[in-house]
């Protein structure tokens, strides 16, 4: 194999991991606020790319997005208000149920509206068959434009989360909601917030990931199933994270396909998930004593 | 007869016009995947059944029988089309089934539909469906065998001996490749590559970097999930500029929406409807084509496809087998494996009892695509039809 084939599988690697790496950000900022998993996160993905697609029709692709976004975020607050706010000290299962139940909800009411067929926008830049390529390796301008959108929303987050008042907040509700609420946070506005920021990154993902991978009434499933593991491979809540547990998680399935047939990719994908909840349950970059600290909040 | 009142005769005549009109109504199961992976096969496949028995019940019926139509979807799930093909056989009691959309299904349900002496009417294209031949198992598509062969022989006639292969890891996408890996070594090609990936995989850059890795100078996709429309962006976009088939599968225009520019150039064989237009008007299929894209397309707002078409042709010979043998199950199984010359969408079927398909290769036609249409391939102009590369 020449050096030229080998970057190309590591940018196929990297296309991937960007994928996963967007999609699992959504999962950090729920678990952050309350520490529970919203599995719905995959639908607000795929609400994303399908509003835009919809609005793409009458308006410019920018404004498009940030509709889409907007309308997401929208939904985000409605499904938190709804079915999550009432709730008096739920159990982890029970949320687990509620959130899966949404998903599955959401994702009906999907195919009564879009049907079955399959969508995408636009590339953002140049089209299906253009690459930006350095020598013999090649590489779609979506990709980048997927990093990129990945590197933005990790450092609003960790400057969010680290530097706002609002952001410590929020994490101040995850550690302890009660001692947060003696303190006089509005633990339940932050709950709403983490639903609304969840959903409006997660839309935003939809988007820019849509032109690579399309979008379909099911298809925030399996990119929640690899946002998952995503997350959980970097530790969960912390975006930086989820980004490197992406691109390692990204590069190893591209270079796996050296050896092993592609239909064995997830095999590869899953593998990784259990040894790491079996070896390191705070993730590769997380810190065994935080987590542990956080699971007894 | 003649001492009988005017009025009597009038009476009975009405009394047997009125029964002939209420005959008993026929209870027909259809398993369809309208949603999951295989939603543009079930999709356009439920609708087209749904405004083919509304018609028909509207002018009375098949052949005065009114249709009750059982609609299960299966999603895709072989385990789910288990337990509806059971239900509509033992339960409903079903006189036919049509379906199910995938081949994985089909087969599934194949040994179910035998025991139950219920005719199955199969929208999916794998061989193996009838072959070995079910007794009561039919089914609408062309034969994987036949699109494989076509796409070989043109891929021979370019002057090309090593080709890659990838497939999803469906029935349909394994029947292809096992169908593709036989004929290659018949004709004396080559395949250098040889992958399968996920049916439900978001990016294919790492196979295609496998494929130009392997030095191929044409390579087949089988499958039928968007992962065909994936596939050729990855394979552009890392500038494998070789010739691309598909399978038959691709006939569905959204993919090629999906794809954009980087459809263009595809060769794959598909039955005529999706190319109905420019058919010449002398040729055997093309009132029937006409007809049914512009019924479908009027009634769905969208696009026809060759997968609506083969749930046409299923209802097509049942109404065959009713109007020829009514409702007697033996006696309509029969009926079928005698239908001869039946003009439907895929091609013109001539059944037997050896053949449940009745269709042969010329059922195909090999198409491209052309600035984001469908066109007939122009014999000579195939060879360098790969677009060129935008950098």
């Amino acid at each position: 194999m020449t050096f030229a084939l080998f970057l190309q599988y590591l940018v196929a690697g990297v296309t991937y991991g960007a994928i996963y790496a967007i999609v699992a950000i959504g999962f950090g900022i729920v678990y952050n606020a309350t520490g529970i998993i919203n599995f719905a996160q995959g639908e607000f993905v795929m609400l994303g790319g399908m509003f835009a697609v919809t609005l793409q029709a009458y308006v410019p692709l920018p404004v498009a997005v940030l509709l889409a976004v907007l309308i997401v975020m929208g939904v985000g607050a409605l499904v938190e208000i709804l079915f999550i706010r009432w709730l008096d000290r739920p159990t982890v299962l029970r949320m687990i149920v509620i959130t899966i139940g949404l998903s599955i909800g959401m994702r009906e009411l999907a195919l009564l509206v879009w049907g079955e067929g399959v969508r995408s926008l636009p590339y953002f830049t140049g089209d299906a068959v253009t690459a930006l390529s350095v020598g013999d390796v090649h590489v779609s301008p979506q990709v980048l434009w997927v990093l990129g959108t990945v590197g933005v929303i990790v450092a609003f987050l960790l400057f969010f989360f680290g530097q706002t008042r609002l952001g410590r907040q929020m994490r101040a509700c995850a550690a302890n909601r009660d001692a947060a609420r003696l303190c006089g946070i509005d633990a339940r506005g932050m709950v709403t917030l983490s639903f609304v920021l969840a959903a409006g990154i997660g839309a935003l993902a939809g988007c820019v990931v849509s032109p690579i991978t399309y979008v379909q009434y099911d298809s925030g499933t399996n990119l929640a199933i690899k946002g998952f593991t995503v997350a959980v491979l970097g530790g969960l809540g912390n975006s930086a994270a989820a980004l490197g547990g992406g691109l390692i998680l990204g590069v190893i399935e591209s270079l796996s396909i050296l050896v092993l047939p592609a239909a064995y990719k997830d095999v590869v994908a899953i593998a990784i998930l259990l040894a790491i909840l079996v070896f390191r349950p705070a993730g590769i970059f997380g810190n065994a004593a935080t987590a542990r600290l956080q699971e007894h909040a | 007869m003649n001492r009988l009142p005017k009025w009597i005769v009038l009476l009975g005549a009405l009394f047997f016009a009125g029964s002939a009109a209420a005959k008993e109504t026929i209870k027909v199961g259809a398993i369809l995947s309208v949603t999951g992976p295989a939603a543009n096969l079930g999709g356009p496949e439920a609708r087209t059944l749904q405004m083919l028995v509304d018609e028909a019940n509207k002018k009375g019926g098949l052949s005065g029988h009114p249709i009750e139509l059982l609609l299960k979807d299966s999603g895709g799930s072989p385990e789910k089309a288990i337990s509806f093909a059971k239900k509509l056989i033992e339960e409903d009691k079903v006189f036919a089934i049509i379906g199910p959309s995938t081949s994985g299904e089909t087969l599934k349900i194949k040994g179910i539909a035998e025991e139950g002496k219920t005719l199955l009417l199969s929208c999916a294209a794998a061989e193996s469906i009838v072959k070995p031949v079910g007794k009561w198992v039919f089914k609408t598509p062309q034969n994987d065998s036949h699109a494989a062969r076509k796409i070989l022989e043109h891929i021979k006639k370019a002057g090309l001996t090593k080709i890659g292969l990838v497939s999803s890891n469906t029935g349909f996408g394994k029947a292809g490749k096992e169908q593709v890996e036989k004929l290659a070594k018949e004709l004396g090609l080559e395949i250098v590559a040889n992958e399968d990936y996920d049916k439900e995989a978001t990016d294919l850059t790492a196979v295609a970097t496998k494929l130009k890795a392997a030095g191929v100078q044409a390579f087949i996709n089988w499958s039928i999930e968007p992962a065909q429309a994936i596939v050729l962006k990855n394979a552009r976009q890392i500038g494998l500029d070789v010739p691309i088939y598909q399978s038959h599968g691709f006939g569905n225009i959204q993919y090629v929406k999906a794809a954009g520019p980087a459809a263009e150039g595809v060769i794959f064989p598909a039955g005529r409807l999706i190319v109905a237009e420019s058919l010449p008007a002398s040729h055997p299929q093309k009132s029937v084509l006409m007809k049914y894209k512009k019924d479908y397309e009027a009634q769905t707002k969208e696009d026809v496809s060759t997968f609506g078409g083969h749930a046409y042709d299923a209802f097509l010979m049942l109404g065959k087998v009713i109007e020829k043998a009514g409702v007697d199950r033996e006696k309509a199984r029969e009926a079928l494996e005698g239908v001869q010359g039946l003009v439907g969408t895929a091609g013109i079927f001539n059944f037997s009892a050896q053949d449940h398909n009745g269709l042969q290769a010329d059922a195909f036609e090999m198409l491209t695509v052309k600035q984001g249409k469908f066109v007939v391939l122009q014999e000579g102009a195939a060879k360098k039809d790969a677009p060129a590369k935008k950098k």
